[in-house]
């Protein structure tokens, strides 16, 4: 992270270029602090809690990517769940067949999803917007009845996965806790790095404006390959470590669209096209399903209200509205452009983010 | 009062200012003409005034009654059609159909597509065929043609020469009298100045955002006017 | 021979298909919004009239016209009330909102009427059929249904192209500003885009339900084969839905005929795909630029 004091006017440029101030770093301190209490979470936490973050970070995780893809990536896919289905399955295949361990055969989960994603890309960019979106989700169909029709893997009432009930609860527990603490950091992290680089600003750009990124050599649909393969590849991973943490996996449940909902909900409550975003919601999603989710019906229902509500009224959901207010972010990706001038406070210009 | 008044006008594009306190008055049976390069805000003004903008400060006049804030379509009701930038005639509407398209509303008047036809007879021939089949000289005639069958008072028109060669240019200034003879009043946008200022009673030259030459053609040098519209 | 049987079966249901297709067809093309409620809503439709059913005693066909009321009642209110709002804010807002209503309206169904598989009794007319040969009858229920498609499509291509809100449409399809600045109301015509495309939709949803059964989760599969249909057949053309249409529901029937009927649907899929990846403007695709 560079950062550079601002240089008077006399002599030197009259801007700097700021990306973090004292402020970001305190805030990163404290969470760098929290983190390692995550880390070492299951060490000291019993099973019950740790199951619930098990539920926690594969939700941020899958967020997390939807947002790469959605917000950066300017794809907008209602089909992650086929993916989720995929890294289930392959880690059944890996773990049970081919016999590999299953804390192992999570990555090939994920190259299983990144190989699926590829020409599934290829056919579904041929959409355009909405229909792009739904087009998704016939993918995930397709994926969900192929895996249905074959015997082998149990059909419609699914199979239980041998190799993750021979593990046993206290290594199992810890095990897929570790998986998905490391898949929501991973994803945090990738989303993090990919827009501080030239990919990133492309992407940014990209997301902005589509002629104008492409009009100064954006590669506009290699970089939306690349964050729907990474999403694909990521949400085989939520679905390998599901299948560890669940035992069984089922079609209607692997391949289930309310995976969609609980994404959707939580990045729009929380807001697209933002780190801390995806955090927010979550936390939010899960206080809610705490309190409400015995109501079954219901609870959809409320899920589905806020969730259009929130893209009526506040499209950039609450974090983004916290932003706007503040001009703050946690995670310190905004360049801002100090003007110094003969004027007693230097202005500052933020590259805002635009839903 | 005046036929159509705009109050000192500032029109903004987010955080961008298009026009700095535009103020100009319009009477009845006018051609006015705003000119000035590109960018130099006579199309966002001409947008405000169709409705597809709203000024951040001032106000729009049309016969006493301000409409700064009245829907495109419900000015469209009062008396005031458009020409937009580009044409924009219904692409896989037919060339009858764009014109029926323009009445709309049903205002009542003298046009009909009758007089349309009577007026462009180029476009009697291709009554049936579909816009996108169009020249663009034959486009621009059915955009006049479809906003005059809204039987408008006042008619705005975005730049209808761009891109059309000069004997087609002329057609459609030729029709102008007949549009004036017909009630209607005119306030036309150009690039093109040579054109505009053999018709046009009136002329505003705008200069990034602002006014900087205002009055009749026949008042005013070329000098002036070029120093007006590339601020020398 | 059992292979013509599924052959007519097909093309009939394609009918039915395309009685779903066109109303999200209609929406797409008058204000890009892809409604991931749609199929939610022909449920709700043949809920609507169940209940009207239950409450007069009648044949479900008597039912057809009232449902029709309602649910363009339902789309015009629908769409002015809510849908309007995200219409000019892009693909992102529209697909948020709209599958929200999905959930809402899967979730308020199950609420109200639980996850029974529920039908609509229209007495014998369900399993009469035309006896064209000794191999071959084609039920009457399944005739009349691609019939309706038949006539819905011709009445709608009649009144896009003949009269003044049909027109409107179709302005408001290729450029919607300009539309707005030759007096039209664009908030208005597209809650009655919406409402035709559920009146439509209800057509398909009553008669479905009395052809087979429903229940409240059944909608994103309909969306899914009204989506389906639309791309196969090509954009922007409703004769072209109902090819599109037609063409899934022989490769759902003849895939049945060929594998089984648990590969039904998904050999439907993959004509989609096959449609998608070598022609993805569709078949009879139609749409204009100046």
């Amino acid at each position: 992270m560079n950062t550079t004091t601002p240089t008077a006017t006399a002599g030197g440029k009259p801007y700097s270029v700021w990306v973090a101030d004292r402020t970001n770093y305190l805030i990163l301190g404290f969470g760098a602090c929290v983190l390692i209490v995550l880390a070492l979470f299951p060490l000291f936490a019993g099973i019950p809690w740790t199951r619930r973050l098990v539920d926690f970070f594969t939700l941020l995780a899958l967020a997390q990517l939807w947002n790469l893809m959605l917000g950066y990536g300017g794809v907008l896919s209602v089909g992650q769940q086929g993916y989720i289905g995929i890294g289930s399955y392959t880690l059944w295949l890996f773990a049970d067949v081919l016999h590999v361990s299953p804390f192992i055969a999570v990555i090939f989960a994920a190259v299983g999803g990144a190989i699926v994603a590829v020409p599934a890309a290829a056919l579904v960019f041929k959409l355009k917007g909405g229909y792009l979106a739904i087009g998704t989700w016939v993918i995930a169909e397709i994926l969900r009845l192929i895996v249905a029709n074959i015997k082998r893997t149990g059909g419609g009432s699914g199979i239980t996965i041998q190799a993750a009930t021979k593990l046993g609860t206290d290594v199992r527990v810890p095990g897929t806790y570790w998986w998905a603490f490391g898949s929501a950091v991973l994803a945090i992290g990738v989303t993090y790095i990919l827009l501080r680089t030239r990919t990133g600003l492309g992407l940014k750009a990209m997301r902005d404006n589509d002629l104008a990124a492409e009009s100064n050599g954006v590669n506009l649909w290699r970089l939306k390959l690349y964050t729907y393969v990474i999403a694909g590849a990521g949400c085989a991973v939520v679905g390998a470590i599901v299948a560890i943490h669940l035992l069984r996996v089922q079609p209607a449940a692997a391949f289930s669209i309310n995976w969609m909902a609980y994404l959707i909900f939580i990045t729009v409550i929380g807001g697209i096209g933002t780190i801390e975003g995806p955090v927010i919601g979550t936390v939010i999603y899960f206080v809610l399903r705490e309190t409400t989710a015995k109501y079954g019906e219901w609870y959809f229902i409320v899920l589905g209200i806020i969730a259009i509500t929130v893209t009526v009224w506040s499209p950039v959901g609450i974090y983004g509205y916290i932003v706007r207010k503040t001009n703050f972010f946690v995670f310190p990706l905004q360049r801002k452009l100090r003007l110094s001038s003969t004027a007693t406070e230097p202005k500052e210009l933020v590259a805002e983010a635009e839903v | 009062m005046s036929f159509l008044e705009i109050d000192n006008m500032s029109v903004y594009y987010e955080d961008f200012q298009a026009l700095y306190d535009v103020s100009i008055k319009i009477d009845e049976g006018e051609i006015f003409a705003c000119i000035g390069a590109n960018g130099a805000g006579k199309s966002t003004m001409l947008k405000t005034v169709a409705g597809v903008l709203v000024p951040r400060r001032g106000h729009i006049l049309f016969d006493g009654q301000p409409i700064d804030h009245m829907p495109p379509y419900k000015r469209v009701e009062i008396g005031i059609s458009s020409v937009p930038e580009g044409r924009r005639v219904f692409p896989s509407l037919t060339v009858q159909e764009n014109l029926i398209i323009g009445a709309y509303r049903n205002r009542k008047g003298p046009w009909t597509t009758d007089s349309v036809y009577e007026l462009f007879p180029l476009l009697q021939p291709l009554k049936k065929r579909q816009a996108s089949g169009l020249s663009g000289g034959e486009q621009q005639a059915l955009a006049i043609g479809r906003a005059l069958m809204a039987n408008p008072r006042l008619i705005l028109m975005d730049e209808v020469s761009l891109g059309l060669a000069p004997v087609v240019i002329k057609r459609i200034y030729d029709a102008f009298p007949t549009l004036i003879g017909n009630g209607c009043t005119i306030l036309v946008v150009e690039q093109d100045v040579q054109h505009v200022l053999t018709v046009a009673s009136h002329v505003a030259c705008f200069l990034e955002g602002r006014i900087a030459l205002q009055g009749k053609p026949s008042d005013l040098s070329t000098d002036q006017i070029t120093a007006a519209y590339f601020g020398v | 021979m059992d292979w013509i049987n599924a052959a007519v079966q097909g093309i009939l249901l394609g009918g039915l298909y395309a009685l779903f297709a066109v109303g999200l067809s209609l929406v797409f093309g008058t204000m890009r919004l892809a409604n991931l409620a749609h199929g939610d809503l022909t449920i709700l439709a043949a809920y609507v009239s169940l209940m009207l059913v239950n409450a007069f005693r009648f044949n479900p066909f008597y039912s057809i016209p009232i449902t029709m009321v309602i649910m363009f009642i339902v789309g015009y209110l629908l769409q002015r009330g809510l849908l309007n709002f995200v219409v000019g804010r892009g693909d992102v807002a529209g697909v948020i909102v709209t599958f929200g209503l999905s959930i809402v309206i899967q979730n308020a169904l199950l609420l109200k009427f639980t996850a029974n598989s529920q039908g609509l009794d229209a007495g014998r007319v369900e399993n009469l059929s035309i006896k064209v040969n000794d191999r071959l009858a084609v039920g009457w229920l399944p005739l009349i249904i691609f019939l309706m498609a038949v006539v819905t499509i011709t009445v709608l291509q009649i009144y896009m192209g003949r009269t003044k809100m049909g027109r409107a449409f179709r302005a408001v399809s290729d450029d919607q500003e300009a539309a707005r600045l030759m007096g039209i109301n664009t908030k208005y015509v597209w809650g009655v885009a919406m409402g035709v495309a559920l009146l439509i939709g209800a057509i398909g949803g009553v008669m479905m339900g009395i052809r087979t059964t429903f229940d409240p989760l059944l909608g994103s599969q309909r969306l899914i084969f009204a989506f389906e249909a639309v791309i196969i057949g090509g954009m922007g053309s409703s004769w072209g839905t109902l090819l599109g249409g037609i063409i899934l529901g022989l490769s759902q029937t003849l895939g049945a005929q060929a594998f089984g009927s648990a590969w039904s649907i998904l050999v439907g899929h993959l004509v989609f795909v096959i449609v998608l990846a070598f022609r993805p403007q569709g078949l009879m695709a139609k749409t204009v630029t100046a």
